[in-house]
């Protein structure tokens, strides 16, 4: 690489960083207008003369967010939905991408054939039998309705995924283990699992982000019990098509994007490598 | 780090040792039962249901549902409503994933021939974007683009033009969203191919005299095959089925159902007009399409000689 990139003449190494730094900026920017629009005042906001800078911040967008009922508490039941995926997902296709990878048995490629079609599903499309289903185990207005179909969900990828982080721990070292007198329990648990952790990472990025994220369901399942609403729809409720409250909005957008980001932010590096992975395998 | 992951590893028969009965079993179990409960159970309901007459009467009202065989797939058939919708939804979703592809594979490459302070740059606002909830990103899109307040009609001197007033321009709009949000997954992944790449192949190209373009088309293209199926298949399944975007950005549809896709048509359907059986059938026609789509898939990567 080193050779190829000294052939290029410098400006046009020049150039190209240049334009990797402006993409970069316009890439940012709607963030960037999303976090000034929530610091902006009411008066700056909704002005016709929309400035990229504030003078004046101010935390009015965001009293009015947390003041609107309940706020908090959609908050959590967010982190409530998505931490619950994260962990079941995780537990669950650990356990399954062990036996798909380090047992031979009738219907394996099958299954796995299976696994790779689930993860085309359209979730969008089950919404109708997920609620009928809800509805007949009591389950609807409460964060199960969320909380199980999103695991369902999110299972096919991650087993896939983590089937290649499993199937890179050498067979050699389980032999090794076994000699030393280890359990399969403790094998599992002490060995592999720390080993396939990296794995685990990138895949909860997934899980988390789809269960974050998830507007359809809980506009769906959740229709009546307003205190067991998340984020998405409490976002919208300052967004009335005609009349949005643009400041409200940009703050609880904030709101919602932050813990994301920082998640994203600290798996970033893993992320890369376990996708890369993935897409090896 | 990128390279240790695409690292070679021979791929291994599994452990032939444990040919052991039903302990993998035990293992698939909490999988199986979670994803035949959830995933299996409603794919086999939502089929059900729509050969079934199922409203707003049967679901709350007690009436007694009703077999209609073919009669709601005809119905949906000879709608028109649902031709413009099915024909919007195949090229809107073919626009997001060309657009989403292009400026993946070009950022991707740019990547490779900066520094690394760009680079990280690029690699901070792409990972921003991709992190943003869809919700979010779609109200913070409206706002760039609002007629009144936002900063892009200010700068392009559009006056107060209405960008989601029009058919094209609302999709337009929504376009660059997607865009926006999902480039990120391909760039990134790309990148990682293509530092996996042994540096002395470009080496040789480059000392052959080939021209950057030649390069990734006859070396790089080739040998990044897996991945850009893989990148690919995956845009065309996640713009088929954009939900949230259309729903937030164009207000459940836009103006008169103009800027409907099947999902959001589905879901109205089903929820706004109490038609269950309808909206189920509607499904049950992207379920198919996806399927297609995955055959295809299974296809290429057998073809490549991956292993399962």
């Amino acid at each position: 690489m080193n050779l190829v990139r000294a052939q290029l003449q410098r400006p046009w190494r020049l150039a190209a960083e240049l334009s990797a730094l402006l993409v970069a900026v316009v890439v940012a920017f709607p963030l960037y207008w999303m976090v000034l629009g929530a610091f902006k005042p009411a008066g700056e906001i909704e002005s016709s003369e929309p400035r990229p800078w504030t003078l004046a911040p101010s935390l009015d967008s965001f009293r009015r967010v947390f003041g609107q009922q309940d706020f908090g508490r959609y908050f959590v039941n967010s982190l409530v939905v998505a931490g619950s995926v994260v962990i079941a997902s995780a537990l669950i296709a650990f356990l399954a991408a062990i036996a798909v990878t380090r047992f031979r048995f009738r219907f394996r490629t099958t299954l796995l054939i299976m696994f790779l079609v689930a993860q085309m599903v359209p979730v969008e499309a089950l919404t109708i039998p997920l609620f009928f289903l809800m509805r007949d185990f009591d389950q609807l207005n409460t964060l199960g309705s969320l909380i199980l179909p999103h695991i369902a969900f999110s299972l096919p990828f991650a087993i896939w995924m983590l089937r290649g982080f499993v199937k890179a721990v050498p067979d050699a070292l389980e032999e090794a283990a076994y000699m030393d007198g280890a359990s399969r329990a403790r094998f599992l648990w002490q060995i592999l699992f720390p080993l396939v952790f990296p794995g685990l990472v990138a895949t909860s990025v997934f899980s988390f982000i789809s269960a974050w994220n998830d507007f359809l369901f809980a506009k769906s399942f959740i229709i009546s019990d307003t205190s067991q609403s998340t984020l998405p729809m409490a976002l919208l409720v300052f967004f009335k098509p005609d009349e949005p409250d643009w400041g409200g909005v940009m703050a609880a957008s904030t709101v919602m994007t932050i813990p994301v980001l920082v998640f994203f932010v600290l798996v970033q590096r893993r992320l890369v490598s376990g996708l890369g992975g993935a897409v090896k395998d | 780090m990128e390279r240790r992951a695409i690292s070679t590893t021979t791929p291994r028969k599994p452990g032939r040792r444990n040919r052991a009965g039903w302990t993998p079993w035990l293992y698939l179990a909490p999988a199986l039962v979670v994803l035949g409960g959830l995933l299996v159970y409603p794919i086999y309901q939502l089929g059900l249901i729509s050969f079934f007459h199922y409203t707003q009467a049967q679901v709350s009202g007690g009436e007694p549902t009703t077999f209609e065989g073919f009669g709601n797939y005809s119905a949906l058939f000879s709608d028109p409503e649902f031709w413009q919708v099915l024909l919007a939804t195949v090229v809107f979703a073919a626009g997001c994933v060309v657009s989403t592809l292009a400026v993946g594979c070009a950022l991707a490459v740019l990547l490779t021939r900066v520094r690394a302070v760009p680079r990280l740059a690029l690699m901070l606002a792409a990972l921003g974007a991709w992190a943003t909830p869809a919700v979010t990103g779609s109200t913070v899109w409206l706002f760039l683009f609002d007629p009144d307040f936002g900063p892009v009609n200010r700068i392009l001197g559009l006056g107060d033009h209405s960008w989601t007033y029009g058919r094209i321009s609302a999709f337009f709009l929504v376009l660059l969203e997607v865009v926006w949000c999902s480039f990120p997954f391909v760039m990134v992944t790309v990148y990682a191919g293509i530092r996996a790449v042994p540096a002395e192949v470009l080496e040789a190209a480059a000392l052959d005299g080939a021209s950057q373009w030649r390069i990734w088309r006859s070396v790089l293209a080739p040998m990044l095959r897996p991945i850009l199926t893989v990148v690919t298949i995956q845009s065309v399944i996640w713009d088929f089925k954009v939900f949230t975007q259309i729903y937030v950005m164009t207000n459940g549809g836009g103006i008169a159902g103009q800027n409907l896709v099947l999902n959001v048509y589905a879901y109205q359907q089903a929820f706004a007009s109490s038609q269950y059986s309808l909206g189920s059938a509607i499904g049950v026609v992207m379920l198919l399409m996806l399927l297609a789509v995955t055959l295809v898939y299974l296809r290429l990567l057998r073809r490549q000689g991956e292993e399962l």
